[in-house]
């Protein structure tokens, strides 16, 4: 149940906190993410920061298909992040599984994989194969306007 | 002294923060000294090599682009040269100069990606800025060559898809000058810093003995002076017609693998150079291919070390069998050597020396049987095939025609 405190609201835009997870994508959104906080991007000037514990964040930018090994793992991590929360699906393979979508190894995309312990969770997506910096950006911004 | 009661077990991992991948690593501690190291790797595991049993071959080098994010050209390349290796072609000397391009600047983003990662690691986050904002323009270049920023989509079996634009090698060429200045001021900065050479010399040491027991390949190779490189030992592309050598250091240690890495990408852009000024005219690709009924192995020198595709093919569009071995596997085996003994707070770098890419690495997933899920022998899952194969026939209405024992 997302609990929308006008005041956790507010303070929540001015600043998010995001965690990264990789659930098993190919290394290269998990670079691109990391290349938005590097000088040329630095979405710090925004105060959104990378932090190291999900139960510090408050947005999840998720990136990769779901394998079945990373299924539960993503789950615990999801549960652990205090509400208000929502997730930035970033890349084809969050979004859609892209390439993977016939893997045997794969469990499913995330979206469906966190749905199935949280009916209310609010998701974005930003496809791209990987998305450039820029447009991870802008997805984290359209997703604190549509909260 | 190791009593059982003072072994402790540290666990990092599936996700933490240094790791980009979920990878779990057991660190069995006594003190503040590591005594033993396992990793779990198969949070990762996505079966691409049964994939790429389903897709042909014009569509292979775009699949296995996607192994991993930074070797992208690595194993799209690699692939090709397995299936050229197979047919016995030789590709037109434009396409050669066209993988050489986008593999070295490859090789050139992915070392400055390292070098800032090794500087956050150690808590150094200027390196880390300094290094990724000089890989940006590294990446404009390979956008304005290639349409995207890693994943070009050029090799394919027998050539390359697309041409390259000519015109804008000028201004690739005033960008990697700039690149190159900037990387000699990062080198100056990491050889002459008095706080990097204390945090980082003598630690996470790999002999050159212990080199060749682990099968270690790549930088982390060359680090401890043991002179391998595929590009000059069984050339492949370009490599046998351009002049540039082999970077090698002789501690074995971290350090020295941030070195010879560093020294490595002046020699990526001394190659492009050669390769702006002498690129050929002529065809891409050698058109449409069949690929014979045979086998094939492709070498590949990969940012990391030394990459080997196995192709076996049955005469089909598609492969019978891909077999892809990445560099870090045998690299990620090495922390066996390199991180036990050492305190806890120089593991992380040392893990993180050999570069490694999970995502690369993981061909395999293990499964355990739990209570709603019986172990099967062998034998169980013949019979369970059999029996399925039969209610499949039984459902198109005719007769299973395999004889079933």
């Amino acid at each position: 149940m997302v609990t929308k405190t006008p005041l956790l609201l507010r303070a929540l835009k001015k600043s998010p906190w995001v965690f990264h997870v990789g659930t098993s994508g190919c290394n290269n959104c998990d670079i691109e993410i990391a290349d938005c906080l590097t000088p040329r991007f630095d979405v710090e000037r925004f105060g959104i920061k990378l932090v190291g514990s999900p139960r510090h964040a408050d947005v999840m930018l998720i990136t990769g298909p779901v394998s079945r090994a990373c299924k539960e793992p993503l789950q615990q991590a999801w549960l652990e992040m205090p509400q208000p929360r929502a997730a930035v699906m970033v890349g084809s393979c969050a979004c859609s599984m892209g390439a993977y979508k016939d893997a045997y190894s794969v469990a499913g995309p995330p979206d469906k994989v966190l749905l199935e312990i949280d009916p209310d969770a609010k998701f974005i997506y930003v496809p791209g194969c990987p998305p450039k910096p820029e447009t991870i950006v802008m997805g984290v911004v359209k997703l604190l306007g549509a909260l | 002294m190791s009593s059982p009661t003072s072994k402790r077990v540290v666990q990092i991992g599936p996700f933490h923060p240094l790791l980009e991948e979920p990878v779990g690593f057991s660190l069995g501690v006594e003190g503040e000294t590591v005594v033993d190291v396992d990793a779990r790797m198969d949070y990762i595991h996505k079966g691409i090599e049964i994939l790429a049993q389903q897709r042909t071959y014009d569509m292979l080098p775009i699949l296995l682009e996607r192994i991993c994010g930074i070797c992208s050209v690595t194993h799209s390349v690699c692939f090709c040269n397995a299936a050229e290796d197979l047919l016995g072609v030789e590709i037109p000397p434009r396409a050669k100069y066209i993988r050489t391009i986008i593999a070295e600047l490859e090789r050139v983003h992915s070392h400055l990606l390292w070098v800032g990662l090794a500087g956050h690691f150690i808590g150094y986050n200027t390196v880390f800025m300094w290094a990724w904002k000089y890989r940006e323009p590294v990446c404009d270049v390979f956008e304005m060559l290639t349409g995207h920023r890693q994943n070009s989509a050029l090799p394919m079996v027998g050539g390359v898809r697309r041409d390259i634009p000519v015109k804008y090698f000028d201004e690739a060429r005033k960008t990697l000058d700039m690149v190159e200045g900037k990387t000699q001021m990062l080198t100056d900065a990491v050889l002459d810093d008095p706080v990097l050479a204390a945090r980082l010399k003598g630690v996470g040491v790999l002999t050159p003995e212990e080199v060749m027991e682990w099968g270690v390949v790549g930088p982390t190779a060359r680090a401890s002076g043991v002179d391998t490189d595929v590009r000059r030992d069984e050339p492949y592309a370009a490599y046998d017609e351009l002049d540039w050598e082999v970077c090698l250091t002789q501690n074995g240690d971290v350090f020295d693998k941030a070195v010879v890495r560093l020294l490595e990408l002046k020699e990526s852009i001394k190659i492009l150079r050669q390769c702006f000024d002498r690129f050929p005219e002529g065809p891409l690709n050698l058109g449409t291919l069949h690929i014979p009924r045979g086998e094939g192995v492709g070498r590949y020198e990969a940012p990391r070390g030394e990459d080997i595709h196995y192709l076996r093919s049955n005469g089909t569009n598609m492969p019978e069998r891909l077999k892809v071995r990445a560099p870090s596997y045998t690299n990620i085996a090495s922390f066996k050597a390199s991180c036990i003994g050492e305190k806890i707070s120089d593991v992380t770098i040392t893990l993180a020396a050999c570069d490694p890419c999970y995502s690369c690495t993981e061909r395999t997933a293990v499964v355990r049987a739990g209570a709603d899920q019986p172990e099967r022998t062998f034998g169980d899952l013949v019979r369970l095939s059999q029996a399925e194969t039969r209610r499949i026939a039984a459902e198109m209405g005719r007769a299973p025609d395999l004889q079933l024992t």
